[in-house]
């Protein structure tokens, strides 16, 4: 078969055989039963050229609404905001792409300076001591969190706040059942994490306290008030994150989390419909040994030139087997330069303004909701979210919303019955006054 | 490669710098006093790097120019199936209708893409061979883990629940037994035998009422065959267990065996090793689970189905789920690129990798048989593994001879594993490459055995040509810096 990935002549092949010392290709598997030997060819489409593929790809996607010719105001946990252009040229640089775990530093030394800077990036915005090298993401980081702490407090409660990304809590919750963990949920309060059952539920087998910040509603929890509750009990405080958020929040390293968790989707990745995503874990020194996947260190070589290798390595499956302290092999890698490389060019500065461009444009648009006669249920502090009760149906309203090109919010009420007829509006950096008063002008048309 | 001394990005900032273009503001502006309450304002800005454009291009180009992907030059790193990366793969991930749509929108405005994942499941039912696929896992290690969840719920739901016990091979990756402990089971290890095959008596000896799975992988992590796999999976069904298929090694058996039809309950697959993920310096991966109809109702939540309509579902309703895994659908920028590939090589081109991919190790592994030991003689799969103790007995150790390796121009195998060969190189040359290479890299190697007899410092000192040499990791362990702190003029 004659491929262009298949570099192979016929002449290539027959000389190889005979190197080999075989008749045939079909030799080499004869150590195949033939009981189990598959006979012919898959039962799947046929190949096609690339340009018909592309064509036929191309109507596939065009088959779907995207946030780019729509105007998107849903978030839940993933953003539409500004990305650079620059962050597409650098990550499609192929020594990037096309190399694996940088196992050998001396021609892998692109790569781990990149994670080495990422984690530098990541442990400034979360002001925790340090970063690894990233996770799958967001969820999944969490769940991990939450097995370090049990592990480490030798405890088997976790505390989970009902204000944490509902398909977060969900991943925690089978990670817990695999560890045998129990999983309690603490209620909230007025869109925020309930002190006071917190209070009531913290008890000395609780390995840890977990809260968002801002909340899954958008609200911005206090966290020096639930970290303290959380150390009086002696258990760990893990807090998941938006790091974009932390450009103008102060962060959680500062107010008594043990392990600061999230996705850096914000920060130059695309939505891609659930993935990949760049999930980052941020921690202090005291648990540094127990974090989970790869972390990049600075070294010597043996003419004393700075560099980068992969490092406490001790921790990791590779060499621990059953004992390590994680099953993760592969990072995000890619998204994790993809993240850094937005982050750089946002910069000190930038990332400030974004963060908050954000607050101010969702004050607007809460505003706004309120003047339209809007009931805006949760007025505390927010970031780039809020929650708006509508009379009818958040899915009725969203189908009609699409037709208007507008991705409307997310339907609280499919996951918290409580809030049947809430929507979670999500306004970015990238929504003009424009769109937003569109937004807030259909939904009252829509609403009525 | 370049010599001189790589700044840090951090090294390069200089305040007043940007390299941004925020839309502009449109609305009122607040004090963020108004906004937020005390406190809640962070007091020290994030030190992040304030560079312009073109210092960033210059910077992380400069970094690439130190890394040494697929597309620099030969990868043959046994087990992680470093084969060409389409760029046409790479162009369909980034249509605005897959990259720029979001995982919660309503199910009618996603049509599209629910289909490519359903084409991709329903492509990868038939190339396992199982009943159902879930595409939600996110890399091979966290498809290990869903697999052994969903039979240790199994098992529970047949009030089984004492069966804690994953038999492992000794031959078998770390990732094994670390999934199979975070998954809540213990590991039993069974030996292999002079062959390098999974030993069958030891087998018998291990398996016993409480054996929940055995894992293995097929071609084995010596790139052989295990011919006994029916015997094996009649020995763990016998006593009640269910058989796992790691499919690392997948690129050695597409159209020449089926995990479905060798006795295989389960499967996990690489989509970025044998469906071009890429590799990405690391991730993202994509590990897809393959699983008959006994293990069905134990899928991870959702469930992509088919309606009678003809439009695609999520499904949440499996009371007998696991739960989730990963929030949203799992990796689809990855199975974007693997069902592209899979499209672009069709049922003929899929035979003709797998054929390729053996032929290509198979070939070298002969051609370097004079030089090297080789542990275990017989055809093999996709991947061969060596044993440097003839050159270990001179001095040189297989790292030395992967660092001079770095020298020709190729990333060398992978070394030190599996852990039942001393001083093994593991070498996967894949499909893609051309006898040229191939060739080239032998006499590499060839070379590099010569050298050893007869100036093995040259060997020793390795690498010579590179930005840099060996590194000091006890050094990065003992005292480690994890991130960069300004120092302080």
């Amino acid at each position: 078969m004659v491929h262009r990935y298949l570099p192979m002549t016929e002449q290539d092949k027959k000389d190889m055989l005979a190197t080999i010392g075989v008749e045939s290709v079909d030799e080499l598997f004869s150590d195949i039963p033939e009981s189990v030997r598959f006979q012919g060819l898959y039962d799947i489409k046929e190949a096609k050229s690339e340009s018909a593929l592309l064509k036929e790809l191309k109507q596939l996607a065009a088959k779907n609404k995207d946030t780019e010719s729509n105007v998107s105001f849903l978030g839940a946990g993933i953003y539409n905001h500004y990305k650079p252009v620059i962050v597409d040229h650098v990550i499609s640089r192929s020594e990037f792409y096309t190399a694996y775990t940088p196992y050998q530093p001396e021609i892998s030394q692109g790569e781990l300076q990149a994670i080495f800077e990422f984690q530098t990036m990541i442990a400034e915005l979360t002001g925790m001591d340090l970063a690894n090298s990233s996770m799958y993401d967001g969820g999944t980081s969490l769940a991990e969190a939450g097995m370090l702490a049990a592990g480490h407090t030798r405890r088997k409660k976790l505390l989970v706040s009902d204000a944490i990304h509902p398909e977060y809590r969900d991943v925690v919750a089978t990670y817990a059942y695999g560890q045998s963990i129990e999983i309690v949920a603490v209620p909230t309060n007025n869109g925020v994490t309930d002190i006071e059952k917190l209070k009531e539920l913290i008890d000395d087998n609780t390995a840890a306290v977990m809260v968002q910040y801002p909340n899954f509603f958008g609200q911005i929890e206090d966290l020096q008030l639930i970290g303290d509750i959380t150390h009086e009990a002696k258990g760990l405080f893990i807090v998941s994150s938006n790091p974009l958020a932390l450009g103008i929040l102060t962060p959680p390293g500062k107010l008594g989390a043990d392990i600061t968790v999230g996705d850096a989707q914000v920060f130059g990745i695309p939505e891609s419909f659930g993935g990949p995503y760049c999930g980052y874990f941020a921690t202090t020194t005291k648990l540094m040994r127990k974090v989970p996947g790869r972390l990049v260190g600075e070294t010597v070589d043996q003419d004393g030139r700075r560099g980068y290798v992969l490092t406490l390595q001790a921790r990791e499956q590779h060499i621990r087997r059953e004992k390590a302290t994680s099953n993760i092999c592969s990072n995000q890698a890619l998204l994790a330069l993809a993240a850094s490389v937005a982050m750089t060019a946002l910069g000190k500065t930038g990332v400030q303004e974004m963060a908050k461009q954000n607050i101010v444009k969702t004050r607007y648009a809460k505003d706004a909701f309120e003047a339209a006669g809007f009931d805006v249920p949760f007025q505390g502090a927010h970031f780039n979210e809020i929650v708006v009760k509508t009379n009818k149906s958040v899915t009725e309203i969203n189908k009609q919303l699409i037709q208007d090109g507008i991705i409307g919010g997310f339907d609280l009420g499919t996951v918290y019955p409580e809030l049947q007829n809430h929507v979670l509006i999500a306004v970015t950096e990238l929504r003009t006054k424009e769109e937003i008063d569109a937004l807030v002008e259909k939904m009252g048309a829509y609403n009525a | 490669m370049h010599n001189e001394n790589q700044s840090l990005i951090f090294e390069l900032s200089k305040e007043g710098r940007v390299g941004y273009s925020l839309p502009e503001l449109d609305v009122p502006d607040y004090e963020l006093s108004d906004l937020l309450p005390q406190g809640f304002v962070r007091e020290e800005a994030a030190e992040l790097p304030e560079v312009a454009e073109l210092d960033i291009m210059r910077h992380y180009t400069a970094l690439s120019r130190r890394n040494h992907g697929v597309d620099s030059g030969f990868y043959p790193l046994g087990s992680c199936t470093m084969k060409y990366n389409p760029k046409i793969n790479e162009t369909s991930a980034r249509l605005s209708g897959f990259a720029n749509i979001h995982p919660l929108q309503d199910e009618t405005t996603v049509q599209g893409a629910m289909e490519l994942l359903y084409e991709l499941q329903t492509s990868l039912v038939e190339i396992t061979g199982m009943d159902e696929v879930t595409l939600q896992p996110a890399a091979g290690a966290h498809g290990e883990w869903t697999a052994l969840m969903m039979i240790r719920a199994f098992h529970e739901a047949n009030g089984e629940g004492h069966r804690n016990k994953v038999i492992v091979p000794d031959s078998a990756h770390g990732t094994n037994p670390a999934s199979a402990t975070v998954a809540g089971f213990d590991t039993i290890t069974v030996k292999s035998n002079e062959d390098g095959l999974v030993d069958l008596d030891d087998l018998r000896r291990v398996v016993g009422e409480d054996t929940a799975a055995l894992m293995l992988t097929n071609p084995n992590t010596l790139g052989l065959f295990e011919e006994n796999i029916l015997e094996m999976a009649e020995i763990i069904h016998g006593v009640g267990g269910k058989v796992y298929y790691d499919g690392a090694n997948l690129n050695a058996v597409m159209s020449k065996a089926r995990p479905g039809d060798m006795g295989f309950d389960c499967v996990h697959l690489n989509l970025h090793k044998t469906f071009t993920g890429p590799h990405g310096g690391g991730g993202p991966g994509s590990g897809p689970v393959g699983v008959k109809a006994d293990l069905i109702p134990f899928l991870p939540k959702p469930v992509l189905v088919k309606k009678e309509d003809g439009t695609f579902h999520f499904d949440y309703n499996r009371p007998q789920s696991i739960g989730r895994v990963k929030p949203y659908y799992g990796n689809f920028g990855i199975n974007v690129r693997a069902y592209t590939y899979i499209r672009t090589m069709g049922p003929e081109g899929l035979k003709a990798v797998t054929e390729y991919a053996v032929l290509n190790a198979n070939y070298m592994m002969r051609r370097l048989e004079p030089y090297f030991d080789l542990p275990y003689n017989r055809h093999c799969k996709h991947e061969f593994v060596l044993s440097g103790r003839r050159q270990k007995k001179l001095g040189v150790r297989t790292l030395d001879i992967a660092k001079r390796l770095l020298d020709f121009g190729y990333h060398p195998p992978t070394i030190y594993f599996p852990l039942n060969v001393e001083e093994g190189m593991m070498i996967e040359p894949t499909e893609t490459e051309s006898k040229e290479t191939l060739d080239a890299f032998c006499e590499a190697m060839i070379q590099i055995a010569k050298e050893t007899e007869e100036n093995p410092s040259i060997v020793q000192e390795a690498p010579h040509t590179t930005v840099i040499s060996r590194l000091d990791e006890t050094r990065a362990a003992r005292t480690p810096v994890l991130r960069y702190t300004k120092v302080e003029a």
